[in-house]
């Protein structure tokens, strides 16, 4: 095995993913803390990981565990990505077409989830999995169907 | 990123010292050469890196020989830094920083107290820092202990000379050493090497 790069890479290369992913998981006011919470504990277990060759996909399930915390702790369910157009904005994208983020918006949570996910943060199916707590075949399945409704609303 | 972000990650930093997760910290800072990368453990400084060493390839070795949990921290620097711009303004001849001393072992942490000892603006050669260290004949072995020295500066391998006075070298290039003891006020302008 190689040797684990230093802590603050992994930060530098995947803090804004986490930010935006919590951010739409918990929305803007929880999404501080749970991102700490993420990253602390990653710290804690940074030194005993064995295997540093998907770096991102392990910190979206830690964060998706504070995700899940966090909505416990306030007795209610997680509502992944509630605010799809402020997770694009907060990413650097290039401001979404409002009719497009609207109709993302209308979806069924999970579908938007995966849907902000894969076109918003560009994250591969397997990523997407780890975000939603799923298979990798149910986050397929719902970004695909995601898609199906959007080209059906926008056509 | 978004300041959203960097305030969050701000405050992860300062978690992660509180809760004794950092077990390196670094920052670097601006010199009269360059650049310097500063890190320090719990114990003390254990790294000063030269304005023509590559920063990501220390902060690399660092994370395989201390630990992995590297972050930049700048506060936790700062007397560090402090100390470090007094002395290149002339107004500081002692470090009073705690040392880490980890990344050399045996002869080579020997050779390098040995040269920690010597006072500012006075410089010691090759074979004299082999004999303090405990074996007077290894004279290349003292040389090399200085030039692998991972705290230079604070540790003052630039007052290490030749003996008859040449230079011999320095990780962070010649005229940086030469300047170095042009400020201690060794040499004067114009220096044989």
């Amino acid at each position: 095995m190689t040797a684990l790069p230093p802590f603050q890479t992994v930060l530098d290369d995947h803090a804004t993913a986490v930010m935006a992913i919590l951010h739409g998981a918990v929305g803007r006011d929880g999404a501080e803390d749970c991102f700490q919470e993420t990253f602390l504990a990653a710290l804690r277990a940074y030194p005993k990981l064995k295997d540093d060759r998907n770096l991102r996909g392990w910190l979206l399930t830690i964060a998706h565990r504070k995700a899940i915390d966090h909505h416990r702790a306030r007795g209610r369910a997680p509502v992944p990505v509630a605010e799809p157009a402020e997770l694009a904005a907060s990413d650097g994208m290039p401001e979404p077409d409002d009719g497009l983020w609207a109709a993302v918006g209308a979806l069924p949570p999970k579908q938007r989830a995966a849907v902000a996910l894969r076109y918003g943060s560009d994250l591969p199916h397997s990523e997407i999995a780890a975000a939603l707590g799923c298979s990798t075949e149910a986050a397929r399945r719902n970004l695909h169907e995601g898609l199906k409704r959007l080209r059906k609303e926008l056509a | 990123m978004s300041t959203a972000t960097a305030k969050a990650i701000e405050g992860l930093k300062a978690r992660a010292a509180d809760e004794g997760l950092l077990d390196v910290a670094y920052t670097t800072t601006d010199s009269p050469f360059g650049p310097l990368l500063l890190a320090k453990t719990r114990r003390g400084l254990v790294r000063v890196g030269l304005p023509n060493q590559d920063s990501d390839e220390l902060l690399v070795d660092l994370a395989e020989r201390v630990s992995p949990r590297v972050l930049e921290t700048p506060n936790e620097l700062d007397e560090a830094r402090r100390e470090l711009d007094l002395y290149f303004e002339g107004k500081l001849d002692s470090f009073d920083l705690p040392l880490d001393w980890r990344l050399s072992g045996g002869f080579r942490q020997k050779v390098l107290r040995a040269i920690n000892r010597i006072p500012y603006g006075q410089t010691r050669s090759y074979t004299e820092m082999a004999r303090k260290a405990g074996n007077e004949r290894a004279v290349r072995a003292a040389g090399t202990a200085c030039g692998s020295n991972p705290i230079p500066l604070v540790v003052p391998c630039h007052r290490v000379l030749r003996t008859g006075g040449a230079f011999g070298g320095y990780a962070g290039g010649l005229p940086m050493k030469e300047a170095l003891l042009q400020l201690e006020g060794v040499l004067d302008e114009s220096p044989a090497s």
